[in-house]
């Protein structure tokens, strides 16, 4: 690359959060100045990745960076998004930003977090088609474009994170309430016009806990980076429960 | 010696050992398919991953599946595809395996759907299917076909997620966020499993098993603009490779058409498919002049050479004319965005650009490796005995962007490669399954066979001073974007060669400064650069011998296809630096042989 003339760089003091278990009894803070062309704007993770060249310790996850594979989760400047995605204009304030793990979750090391709670509520749910329409193999089950787009707005997550980790109910009880993001995958095959399991599935979802913990407060919603909606598949599954209690 | 991945010296005395029946090194669609068929047959099935399965790079693939579901059109039919697929290969497709692919694919399809994968619908209720580069109808007598299955446009997405949930129905053993090393031999050429480690920990294991599976991926970050992850380092590749395997067709590299300007992310040919087109900086629809019949949906070779060739003449958009414009905003915004919702997303983000409403810059960005790790339609590794006959290696498969069964030959069609994964991860699963049915014996390798593998491990881990990695893998990924790109010629290439060659040198010595067990991903870094130097090397080599220009890989100083001497497989050995020629298969069982013709579109 030619070298690019000062008028053009701006400088970016980045605060990134340090934890190696095995060597620091606390976490630390660490910063970095970072210089940034300013005729591009550059996404978080680039960011990340010009300072991992300054130091090569630092720890973080990212594989597609294009907002689909869910590897980046992480809280920017205090709010849940995806780094790849997450342009610095919309988050840094006065050229300062500061990069957290994901809250709620235990930290492994810097911004990485144990995803396995996570997982965990996730395969809890039952995440797959059950049915017992006749399957044969030559063919599709059949399906209308109006059930399928019922579906929209559900299939597309991409088990990032962020919505749970910023749940204040599932931080207070991450082993007994679902959280927004199992939630809305539970939600995902019962809306499904395909699986009959409905019946099970809510059945599953009917203690005090798993659904009903949800006290809509959105946070879920506003963090999600694929615009999807947990809360109101939760208002779904909420209603659906409440209609078959009667 | 203690032994941990704390930066001191491993030996196979204390090396522990998880055994497995089959293991899948990779959990993308091809593994991820493969472990499916293995764990429901009961088998004691592990995927090792680098990353969490559905960050897999298959995730991202946009647009869908190719395959002749009779959906759109009832009278479509499989030969068409087959058809098609030979002749997008430029002719160096194996015939055997393109029909087992093209037969096969729409059982795969349903059983896909049948797991929950949510297709889009037709008007009947079936599942959608749409136009993409290089399909027609009646042996290309027919017009334009639609034959691509899609899931709006996050097709990739929702198989990968479909497959790992029923992977987890199934009761498949993952170890994710796993590093696989090297392959383990024994003293007969048979390979018994992989070193890898557990990034969280450090901790390294030998995988044992009769049977492995390399289904690893792509390998596009050899070059400095591409469409792939960042994990997608070929280390399957380097892995057969270093082990003494061959791989085929490495000069066979797809430039996709239409990666973002400046950035090289992906929008979907899909988008051409649903009528989008290609402008230059008049505003002219150029590819009515390269591909007057099929024009933008020519095959994505033509319309990338096509592009060079109106920014090297001029006629690129921009301050710096280096790109040309996607035009979609004819389309109206309900089109755009209901059927490509995740292209608006990538274009307003990284472009800037509401699609539907101006045009997005594209260029030519690296996209896919045609070539690979040789396999036969069951998925085991072939490698080439010294009078040039076949010979399939105990123990060895390959499924995916990582193998080359070769069904794409010089050029992939598009929506060919989900295709690809489901069909021979599929065939894979079914061949270990049998061969365990049937019993399998194999020789427990020896400690110097386990030492021998862990020698890169050792070498990275001990390293007290040398090269920075980072710098090395720049240097390749710049050496590999000015020599090897779209346009080639002897002279690049020969100065390639070198300068990889240097490089490769560099990378013997490198420096693994910070030596921590717990989630070093500068360890995990350092051994993907040895990865992506055997890549980079074999494509070099392999594309400077390859004097013709077919599919994909087109040189200036041999502009024509020579069909007398290449109309063959290459094959490059690592340890030889030799490349040799494999012949191509034109024998499918039910269908006459199509013979090479002159490919125009
Ligand atoms: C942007 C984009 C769009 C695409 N769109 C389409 C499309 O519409 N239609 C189509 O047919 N094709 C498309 N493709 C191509 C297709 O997506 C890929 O070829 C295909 O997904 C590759 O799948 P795979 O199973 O071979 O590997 P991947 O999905 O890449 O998976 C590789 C796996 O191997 C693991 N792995 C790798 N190395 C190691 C290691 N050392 N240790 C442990 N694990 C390891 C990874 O963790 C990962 O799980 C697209 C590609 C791109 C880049
Ligand atoms: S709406 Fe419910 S799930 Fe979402 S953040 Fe609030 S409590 Fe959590
Ligand atoms: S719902 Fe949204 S925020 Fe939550 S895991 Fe899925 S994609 Fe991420
Ligand atoms: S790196 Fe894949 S979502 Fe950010």
């Amino acid at each position: 690359m030619n070298a690019i003339a000062a008028s053009e760089i701006k400088t970016l003091r980045l605060s990134i959060y340090r934890y190696d278990p095995l060597k620091q009894e606390k976490p630390y803070m660490q910063d970095f100045d970072i210089d940034i062309p300013t005729e591009k704007d550059l996404m978080v993770l680039d960011v990340l990745m010009l300072a991992k060249e300054q130091d090569p310790s630092i720890s973080f996850r990212r594989s597609c960076r294009e907002g689909v594979c869910g590897s980046d989760g992480l809280n920017i400047n205090g709010k849940n998004g995806l780094g790849c995605i997450t342009p610095l204009s919309d988050v840094a304030k006065s050229n300062k930003l500061s990069i957290r793990p994901l809250p709620g979750l235990p930290v492994i090391k810097d911004l990485i977090v144990d995803m396995k709670q996570f997982v965990d509520q996730y395969k809890k749910v039952k995440p797959y088609l059950i049915t017992d329409k006749k399957v044969d193999t030559r063919e599709a089950i059949p399906q209308t474009i109006e059930e399928r787009e019922k579906l929209d707005g559900l299939y597309e997550c991409i088990m990032c994170g962020c919505c749970s980790t910023a749940c204040p109910s599932f931080w207070w009880n991450p082993d007994k309430f679902l959280g927004p993001a199992a939630l809305l995958q539970a939600y995902r095959f019962i809306a499904d016009s395909r699986d009959t399991a409905t019946e099970e599935r809510l059945e599953q979802l009917e203690d005090a806990f798993s659904v009903f913990r949800c006290h809509g407060i959105m946070n879920c919603v506003s963090v999600c980076p694929k615009g999807l909606n947990p809360t109101k598949a939760i208002g779904e599954i909420k209603k659906m429960l409440v209609k078959r209690a009667l | 010696m203690a032994m941990n991945g704390k930066g001191t010296f491993l030996d196979a005395s204390t090396l522990p050992v998880k055994e497995f029946d089959g293991i899948i090194v990779g959990g993308g669609g091809s593994g991820m398919m493969a472990s499916l068929q293995l764990a429901k047959s009961g088998m004691n099935t592990a995927v090792v991953s680098k990353v969490f399965p559905t960050r897999s790079h298959t995730v991202s693939a946009q647009g869908g599946i190719t395959c002749s579901i009779q959906s759109a059109d009832p009278d479509d039919d499989w030969r068409w595809h087959m058809y098609d697929t030979v002749k997008g290969s430029d002719f160096i497709g194996d015939q055997d395996s393109i029909e087992y692919m093209c037969k096969e694919g729409p059982e795969a399809i349903f059983e896909l759907e049948n797991m929950g994968l949510p297709f889009s619908r037709t008007e009947e209720g079936k599942i959608y299917q749409r136009a993409f580069g290089g399909q027609s109808k009646d042996y290309g007598k027919g017009g334009q076909a639609e034959r691509t299955c899609a899931a709006a446009d996050r097709t990739g997405h929702a198989l990968l997620h479909t497959l790992f949930q029923a992977n987890v129905k199934a009761g498949t053993n993952f170890l994710s966020e796993w590093f696989a090393v090297d392959l383990v031999k024994n003293q007969n050429d048979q390979v018994v499993g992989v070193i890898a480690f557990e990034i969280e920990s450090g901790e390294p294991y030998f995988l044992k098993s009769k049977a492995t599976v390399l289904a690893t991926g792509g390998a596009g970050r050899i070059y400095q603009t591409t469409s792939n992850a960042l994990i997608n380092t070929g280390d399957g590749t380097g892995m057969a490779l270093r082990a003494g395997f061959p791989v085929q067709d490495m000069e066979m590299w797809q430039f996709h058409p239409t990666g973002i300007h400046g950035h090289g992310t992906l929008v979907t040919e899909g988008c051409r498919g649903e009528g989008g087109y290609l402008v230059n900086k008049d505003g002219e629809r150029f590819m009515e002049r390269y591909a007057p019949n099929y024009k933008d949906l020519a095959s994505r070779d033509v319309v990338a050479r096509s592009m060079f060739t109106e920014i090297l003449e001029g006629r690129g958009c921009g301050p710096d004319a280096d790109h040309v414009y996607l035009k979609l905003d004819h389309l109206g915004p309900e089109i755009v965005h209901k059927r490509l919702p995740g292209v608006t997303e990538l274009s307003k983000r990284f472009a800037h650009v509401d699609p539907a409403e101006h045009p997005i810059p594209v260029v030519p960005t690296c996209h896919y490796a045609m070539g690979g790790i040789p396999t036969n339609v069951h998925g085991q590794v072939i490698s080439q005995n010294p009078d040039g006959t076949d010979k399939i290696i105990d123990g060895l498969y390959a499924a995916g962007e990582a193998a080359c069964v070769s069904v794409h030959g010089g050029n992939r069609l598009g929506g060919n490669s989900l295709l690809d994964l489901i069909v021979f991860g599929r065939s894979a699963g079914l061949h270990i399954e049998e061969s365990f049915k049937a019993g399998i014996k194999m020789d427990d390798p020896s400690s110097d066979d386990i030492d021998y593998a862990l020698r890169n491990l050792n070498r990275v881990n001990v390293s007290q001073s040398g090269e920075n990695f980072v710098e090395v893998k720049k240097d390749l990924q710049k050496t590999m974007q000015m020599n090897f790109g779209v346009f080639r010629t002897e002279e690049l290439m020969e100065n390639g060669i070198k300068e990889v060659s240097d490089l490769r040198d560099k990378s013997q010595n490198i420096h693994l400064a910070d030596k921590s067990s717990q989630f070093n991903t500068a360890r995990v870094e350092a051994l993907e650069l040895l990865n992506l130097i055997e890549v980079a090397e074999a494509t070099a080599i392999s594309a400077n011998e390859r004097k013709e220009s077919r599919g994909a890989h087109s040189r200036e100083d041999f502009p024509d296809r020579d069909d007398e001497n290449w109309l063959k497989h290459s094959i490059y050995f690592s340890d030889t630096k030799q490349v040799s020629k494999r012949d191509v298969n034109f024998r499918p069982k039910q269908v006459q042989a199509f013979q090479p013709i002159v490919r125009t579109y």
